[in-house]
């Protein structure tokens, strides 16, 4: 996608890779471009037959059916009060996805001297644990003083996964035994973090289906007791989700919002072929903003996420 | 699973039901609601499209709009276009070398390692020898990963730490398969992008090298559109020989297995539906197939109640609900011989419609309650179990007293124990109606549904 174009210096040896990546994208977003553009200009007027067709197009790119009927009806009124000769459907839909992504601030809580605890949730496999190495990597860079805590005392090998990040980016970890419990890892980590005066403590957590009743009590009391030892804590509760993923991903956001009221969302794996439509149901219903992106394994595969871009990157418009 | 494409259906078909006689328009009204149920549940929007197109063409040839029973018709022929689109058997392992490799491939955290653990639990289980590979050269502790499931198993793992080239783990494997008399080898490895062409030779390679009887596509449920590019890339490189579903355990709706399979063919043989190693059995597409439509895992249910109840106390105590004479003490023995059966929440969604019913609820709420029931039952004379009524104020207090709950409980229990008998004495006419065993054990499970259950 576009916004791949923005990755810094540090990984430019990857640019090749990365140009292939985005003429490929670039082919299958023109592609639905395509699809759209041939519905739209085939008949004059926005039919029942054509509106559906639209839909299934935008599904497609998942966006879900919400958001797919709110770009069809902004068309619509764009058509109608534009008249169709400076009808632009892709820019019309490429600014409603933009709107759609602008609620909320994006950018990371900073709380400058005092410590600020960031918790990582979502499902299993969407990245939690690697994005945790990512944004301790980042914050690092940035001059922060950062620490990790291996709260996913369950799944095999799960602290050893992260343990083998803290080695490589020489960042302290705290972590319990296997079969700990979650939350007194949490608590000494964030005890830790305070002595330590550290600017960031990243909580990685276990992936957890968001309909099992009783990980998500879990995850709860691991914040519960967190926001025993400092006011506040986590400031941040990022939910990471797999731009793979369909439309579960709205249902997941969702029900982790009702146990542990999101801060952010991180899109992981956007490197791949997927567009992550999705995230544009998801904030359309929740205002939770999408604060970083995910594009790669590497440590530095983490952007910013910009609005802008990502519409356009979606609808593969040129800036 | 498939809840809220299911739950679709199931209101297209509702009003379908309430029509003796329906029209073109009908169909045609109810298939774009198919259509985009289908479309919302992640189903590729091509696959959607051909499904739609051959469910019209055959309830057209069949002349549905004349026949008596249109509603129900209908559901027949989109049940087995939804068969046939899931592949109309369960393809079995191919397991004819000495010794066999199955490799298993997939993108990122799709659950690979966890599959590779929990296919060799099951291989064991079948009497094989298995030996886990740990061939992802690239996760930080991806070994350790996999070496922690072995160890859990007393599956022996080879593992290389810090060896980059599979060819060389490869080779090693099979030395220690022969050593060690394992007869089928299971390669864990890397997740990647299908895109990623570096990658992806490096599995033709592998493939090459060790020539696979299996490679298993092991794709997450929750996959949206793009689960066609994965597919048909992997398969294009590779020739998988079928997949694994995974995450099934979730509520994502899984039209990814219907996209997956129409677009290679290949068959889905597993599927995976917990984190833990047991929570792994094979694909049935039949069965998939009835629970899109809302008809509930029904097969699967019978299956796992012949494993774990004692089928005469069973076919007793339906023989009782149907004649409603079902006591307090069949009430006990339901508690417990359920509590065999595993957590409530499977179970729940395996009904029909049931997914619907677990929707948010706090199923660990219902646990305890569950076990207070049980307490108080058992608190109750004999004579008393069997005929409730004549539980009077008096014995109430006793009861309450004895199992240590308030009497408003206690009158809350018999409440709801009148409500199930009721429940019961319905879903005896239902089964009549169904008439068949899996209809049966519905009609059961649904009445058992208030009674107790263990949680994962
Ligand atoms: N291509 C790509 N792969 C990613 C990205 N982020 C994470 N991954 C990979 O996805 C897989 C799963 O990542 P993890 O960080 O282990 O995921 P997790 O959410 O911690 O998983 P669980 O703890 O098991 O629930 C690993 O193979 C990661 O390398 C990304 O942005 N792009
Ligand atoms: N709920 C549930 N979780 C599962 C299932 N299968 C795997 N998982 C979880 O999904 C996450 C990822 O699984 P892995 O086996 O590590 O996935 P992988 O494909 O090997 O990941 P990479 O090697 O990083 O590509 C882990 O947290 C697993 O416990 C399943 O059927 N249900
Ligand atoms: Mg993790
Ligand atoms: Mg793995």
């Amino acid at each position: 996608m576009r916004y791949l174009s923005a990755v810094d210096d540090s990984i430019s040896k990857t640019m090749g890779f990365f140009q292939k990546l985005k003429d490929r994208l670039g082919r299958t977003q023109n592609k639905l471009v395509h699809e759209i553009k041939r519905i739209v200009t085939r008949s004059p007027k926005l039919t029942a037959d054509s509106a559906e067709e639209l839909e299934a197009a935008l599904l497609s790119a998942d966006f879900g059916m919400t958001m797919t009927l709110r770009i069809i009806e902004a068309t619509r009124k764009a058509y109608e009060s534009k008249g169709k000769g400076e009808f632009d459907f892709v820019k019309v839909a490429a600014d409603e996805v933009e709107r759609a992504l602008s609620s909320g601030d994006p950018s990371l809580l900073d709380q400058g001297d005092d410590l600020t605890v960031i918790s990582m949730v979502g499902v299993n496999g969407t990245g939690k644990t690697t994005t945790c190495a990512k944004l301790a990597n980042r914050l690092k860079l940035q001059g922060k003083t950062v620490g990790m805590a291996a709260c996913d005392t369950f799944r095999a090998a799960a602290i050893d996964q992260l343990k083998v990040w803290s080695e490589r980016l020489d960042v302290p970890l705290t972590m319990g035994d296997y079969g700990a419990d979650p939350a007194a890892v949490a608590h000494d980590a964030v005890s830790s973090a305070l002595s330590k005066n550290s600017d960031y403590l990243l909580i990685d957590t276990a992936g957890r289906l968001h309909t099992k009743h009783n990980l998500m009590q879990e995850l709860q009391k691991v914040h519960r007791v967190m926001g025993k030892k400092l006011e506040g804590a986590p400031h941040e509760t990022l939910l990471v989700l797999d731009a793979t993923t369909g439309m579960n991903a709205l249902n997941q956001a969702r029900e982790f919002n009702k146990a542990v009221p999101l801060t952010g969302l991180v899109i992981t794996k956007l490197d791949g072929t997927s567009k992550a439509g999705m995230v544009v149901a998801i904030q359309n219903e929740l205002k939770i903003p999408v604060k970083f992106i995910g594009v790669g394994e590497q440590p530095d595969d983490l952007q910013p996420f910009v609005a802008r871009e990502f519409a356009h990157a979606i609808f593969g418009l040129d800036e | 699973m498939f809840e809220s494409l299911s739950g679709k259906l199931q209101g297209v078909f509702k009003d379908l039901r309430g029509l003796g006689k329906i029209s073109e328009s009908n169909v045609s009204e109810s298939l774009r609601e198919v259509r985009l149920a289908l479309l919302d549940a992640d189903v590729n929007f091509k696959v959607a499209k051909q499904f739609i197109a051959n469910v019209r063409e055959k309830a057209i040839g069949e002349k549905v709009i004349q026949s008596i029973h249109p509603g129900q018709q209908i559901i027949k022929i989109i049940n087995d276009e939804l068969v046939e689109l899931l592949g109309s058997q369960n393809a079995e392992l191919k397991l004819d070398a000495k010794p066999s490799s199955m490799m298993m491939v997939g993108l990122h955290g799709a659950g690979k390692t966890t599959s590779s653990g929990k296919l060799a639990k099951w291989l064991m289980k079948q009497g094989r020898k298995p030996l886990l590979v740990a061939a992802d050269v690239y996760r930080p502790a991806a070994m350790d990963q996999l070496e922690a499931l072995g160890k859990q198993m007393n599956i022996p793992t080879v593992v290389r730490r810090g060896e980059k080239d599979v060819l060389v783990i490869a080779r090693e494997a099979k030395r220690e398969a022969a050593e060690r008399e394992c007869d089928v080898l299971i390669f864990d490895t890397a997740g990647r992008l299908q895109i990623d062409e570096v990658l992806v030779q490096e599995l033709v390679r592998l493939r090459d090298d060790i020539k696979p009887q299996e490679i298993l596509l092991v794709l997450d449920a929750a996959t949206g559109q793009e689960a066609v590019n994965v597919a048909t890339h992997f398969d294009e490189a590779l020739d998988i020989s079928g997949a694994i579903l995974t995450k099934l355990d979730g509520d994502a709706r899984g039209g990814a297995a219907l996209s997956l399979k129409s677009v290679t063919g290949k068959p889905i043989k597993f599927a995976g539906a917990g984190e833990k190693l047991e929570d792994f059995e094979p694909f049935h597409p039949e069965r998939m197939a009835t629970r899109i439509l809302g008809m509930g895992d029904v097969v699967s249910l019978v299956e796992k109640a012949a494993e774990n109840v004692d089928m005469d106390e069973a076919r007793k105590l339906e023989e009782k609900m149907r004649k409603g004479v079902f006591t307090l003490d069949d009430f006990l023995d339901q508690l417990r011989q359920m509590k065999r059966l595993g957590p409530l929440e499977s179970i729940v969604k395996m009904l029909p419609g049931g997914a619907d019913m677990v929707g948010g609820a706090d199923l660990s709420k219902h646990e305890k309650e569950f076990r207070r029931m049980e307490a108080m039952i058992c608190a109750m004379t004999p004579e008393e179990r069997n005929r409730p009524q004549i539980l009077n104020a008096k014995r109430r207090q006793r009861i309450a007293k004895g199992s240590g709950v308030r009497v408003a409980e206690l009158n809350n229990l018999m409440n709801r124990f009148g409500q199930m008998q009721k429940m019961m004495r319905k879903m005896g006419k239902m089964q009549k109606m169904m008439g068949k065993m899996g209809g049966k054990m519905a009609s059961k499970m649904a009445g058992r549904m208030g009674a107790g259950f263990r949680m994962r």
